[in-house]
């Protein structure tokens, strides 16, 4: 699209915004569109200041469409850095509420708004950005093709942004339909809705114009992410506002029927956002890194397709014990049970593909990173089917055990997989001949494995106290303790907890350092040479 | 499959596909993997047979168990009521002295009575009825309606100042200054002579008018001495127990508009057996009468 016809689209949408803004059914909904009206205003600008005058009659030379689209994806890493950080302060902070709830900060900045913004900002914008960006990455490779659509992939990396900035500044202001991990309105969702439908035009046109016979294991695992994510986000959000003008939206589903609709939802955001979009990351990198074929074709197509049937039946095990019939609790159970080895497919898949490369790992920061990884992945793979188990759910059921099994994951899987994507990403996106200091990595590494360790581990030990103490009864029948005490048991897990959270804050800022490094093109040199040394030999 | 090549790292072949250097070596499954896999699959179909699992039109399949969270609960909590039902039956039946008096009783009521005031009263009196500004501390003997199991049965029962119980205990101090009952200055004399009869430093003159006022707007509901009222529930003032703070800030403000507790009604909400329970409960704490 030329520069004149995108300005006028968005001088049209700031002007729009602005209208919705005074017309607005209630100040939250004014309050928003005038966020809206704001940004658009400035990216009009933006693209305003960016035209180009050639003289009458000269050409102007088209931009090189020749190579791979590499740019987008420089700014996808820069973004899944920044939303990192702010997703991971955001949980030191309402982890130090919970331990301290005088840090609660009425209205704005309340336990009860952060939370959903510390959630969304990992998962959608960390987690999403990262997506995004290694997506775009590894589909032209593997395809050995341009990004399809041209500048549809800016539209769909920036709209992602608009998404994440209207859904933060949506939970700050009040703003929720109070689904977790759905919880923007409607106007956020439809908007998420056209941006997510170009990625996969993006995506799928990429691989329908491959110069490749076969499509690699990474794309599918892409693929299936993109797709069951656009399914879960429109059946989940359906709902009817109650103005066009307003916030407050009512959802098409009710009772029970919204509980299972919503853990549908959000069993599979883990299943195909965290996990099979992850996936298809590691299906690229770590092989890459290693230098190593997979180690299984076979294994990747059954993992593949038995992860894919099954993850989608596990919601239910999110409502055991609750109003939901009891077949589909003992459904919910069942296919989390068999999800078990799909899962832990990829781990063997991953690990095992370092099969003639384990000497690696002891020069190697970024590889280590990879298995450590891989490692989290198995175990809350494990401890997720276990915790399916409706006696064992009994006792884990509504404790921070539940917040320890999200951590390993997102903090041990996710987050580990993007940080040693990303470190092999960016030498090679700025053209690097290597990081700035491998040292740094190391120290990353382990102060994140730290950090992650003291996390899950406190709150199995609080979950676990929790679990006992609510069901603890005395020998004439009556419950011991009331809530509170429950509460103020788990005091200090709450303070070491936060702790544990700072040190993976502390391990991301590095990164951030050393990319930044990096990125200016700074090497140290002796640092190689020196890591080698430290290492005896067997 | 032309492009097969066999990996020298481990001597397994390839299986030809190429993408961007990537290959994929053509290793079979682990069995261990596989076994287990089927192994998972094989235990949901048998919990599927043993407990209800697939939707029917109507209803679902039952599985032989039979089992249902509900009945399950049910059967549990007939267990429970049905342990406890001698006790409760005798409760029901026993006047509060009675039941005090009667040990093995008395014990089953003030463990009951102890996880219900965990349940119910914990959030304003505190999880060891040790109370907080507002919520009167249920351990020591000062009482504001009466010590007694009878006062503290019907204090939970019909709750206090509250609008959904006829018989709730009531009463209002008038609001002396925001009302205009009396003087700026009034209010200052009366506060130094409370400060004097609950033994605390006062200013001598002001007290000494004030003791004047005391006698004519106050002693009504608190008494000639300040030692208060049960029937109003009229603190004693001369002891150094306070609800509302004991300085002379704190009390000139309870003077010029007084804050009311309220306490909801507890006789509609549970059974007369708890209620009694509790009673018990707290007349057990330590300042029963």
């Amino acid at each position: 699209m030329n520069n004149i016809a995108t300005v006028c689209i968005l001088g049209l949408a700031t002007f729009v915004a602005m209208m919705l803004s005074a017309l607005s059914q209630d100040s939250l909904f004014s309050a928003h569109m005038g966020i809206l009206c704001f940004i658009l205003l400035c990216t009009t600008i933006v693209f305003l200041r960016r035209f180009e005058f050639a003289p009458s009659g000269a050409a102007v030379s088209p931009p090189d469409t020749s190579g791979y689209m590499d740019e987008i994806v420089r700014y996808g890493v820069i973004a899944t850095l920044f939303w990192g950080i702010a997703g991971f302060l955001v949980g030191v902070v309402i982890a130090a509420q919970l331990a301290w709830p005088i840090l609660n900060l009425e209205p704005y900045l309340n336990f009860g708004r952060l939370r959903p913004l510390h959630t969304s900002a990992v998962i959608f914008a960390f987690g999403g950005n990262a997506l995004l960006c290694t997506s775009f990455y590894v589909v032209q490779r593997t395809c050995n093709a341009r990004l399809f659509g041209g500048d549809l992939a800016w539209f769909v990396f920036w709209g992602y942004q608009l998404f994440i900035v209207l859904a933060a500044t949506g939970y700050l202001l009040g703003i929720t339909q109070s689904k977790e991990y759905a919880e923007p309105e409607w106007y956020v969702d439809i908007w998420l809705t056209i941006v997510w439908v170009a990625y996969l035009i993006v995506f799928m046109g990429t691989i329908i114009r491959r110069r490749e016979p076969h499509i690699y294991v990474a794309n599918w695992f892409f693929l299936a992410f993109i797709v069951t994510v656009a399914m879960l986000h429109l059946v989940n959000n359906a709902a009817v506002p109650v103005s066009f003008l307003g916030v407050k939206s009512y959802s098409a589903f009710s009772g029970v029927q919204d509980a299972l609709t919503q853990w549908w939802y959000g069993h599979n955001a883990v299943g195909f956002f965290l996990t099979a979009g992850f996936l298809g990351m590691m299906y690229y990198f770590v092989p890459k890194q290693a230098e190593r074929p997979i180690f299984s074709y076979r294994l990747s197509i059954i993992h593949f397709w038995a992860l894919i049937f099954l993850y989608i039946w596990a919601g239910p095990h999110h409502l055991h014990y609750t109003a939901l019939p009891d077949w589909a609790q003992t459904l919910g159970m069942v296919f989390s049970i068999m999800l078990w080895m799909p899962s832990w497919g990829g781990m063997i898949n991953g690990l095992m593909t370092l099969q003639g490369a384990w000497d690696k790992l002891r020069t190697d920061p970024v590889l280590r990173m990879f298995v450590i990884s891989l490692a989290f992945y198995g175990m809350s793979t494990f401890e997720g089917p276990m915790m399916s188990i409706k006696s064992v759910n009994s006792l884990s059921h509504y404790t921070d055990w539940t917040i320890g099994h999200v951590h390993s994951g997102a903090l041990g899987w996710n987050g580990m997989i993007v940080f040693g994507s990303l470190y092999y990403l960016v030498p090679k996106l700025w053209g690097r001949k290597s990081l700035y200091s491998l040292k740094l990595v190391n120290w990353h590494l382990w102060l994140a494995t730290l950090g992650i360790v003291i996390y899950a581990a406190v709150m199995w030990v609080a979950g676990i106290t929790q679990g006992l103490m609510w069901r603890e009864y005395d020998d004439q029948g009556f419950l011991v303790n009331s809530f509170i005490e429950t509460v103020t048991a788990i005091h200090p897990e709450y303070v070491m907890r936060t702790f544990g959270g700072l040190l993976y804050l502390l391990g991301a800022l590095i990164m951030v350092y050393n990319v930044w490094r990096t990125i200016r093109g700074d090497v140290e040199e002796a640092d190689k040479p020196k890591l080698d040394a430290a290492i005896p030999a067997e | 499959m032309a492009d097969r090549e066999i990996d020298e790292a481990t001597g397994v072949e390839t299986v030809g596909h190429e993408w961007d250097g990537i290959k994929e070596l053509d290793n079979p499954m682990p069995r261990w993997w596989l076994w287990t896999f089927y192994a998972t699959i094989i235990f949901s179909i048998g919990y599927m047979i043993y407990y209800p699992s697939i939707p029917l039109i109507e209803d679902s399949t039952q599985g032989i168990s039979g089992h249902t969270n509900r009945a399950a609960l049910q059967v549990e909590m007939a267990e429970a009521a049905e342990s406890r039902q001698v006790y409760l039956s005798q409760i029901a039946d026993s006047d509060l002295q009675v039941i005090r008096g009667n040990e093995e009783l008395a014990r089953f009521a003030v463990a009951g009575g102890d996880s219900a005031f965990k349940i119910h009263c914990s959030q304003c009196h505190g999880t060891g009825a040790q109370g907080s500004p507002g919520y009167p501390n249920l351990n020591d003997d000062d009482w504001l309606w009466g010590g007694d199991l009878d006062a503290i049965y019907l204090s939970i029962k019909h709750g206090i100042r509250n609008d959904e119980d006829d018989d709730a205990r009531y009463s209002e101090m008038p609001a002396y200054g925001a009302d205009e009952l009396l003087e700026r200055d009034e209010i200052a004399q009366v506060t130094q002579y409370v400060l004097q009869i609950s033994g605390q430093d006062h200013d001598r003159e002001l007290a000494a008018l004030g003791e004047e006022t005391f006698g004519s707007e106050c002693a009504t509901c608190h008494g000639p001495n300040g030692g208060g009222d049960r029937e109003f529930g009229a603190p004693n003032l001369t002891d150094a127990i306070s609800l509302y703070g004991n300085n002379a800030e704190l009390i000139a403000r309870q003077i010029r508009k007084p804050k009311h507790g309220v306490m909801p009604a507890w006789g509609d909400r549970l059974s007369d057996e708890t209620v009694k329970q509790l009673a018990i409960y707290v007349h057990n704490l330590g300042g029963g009468e």
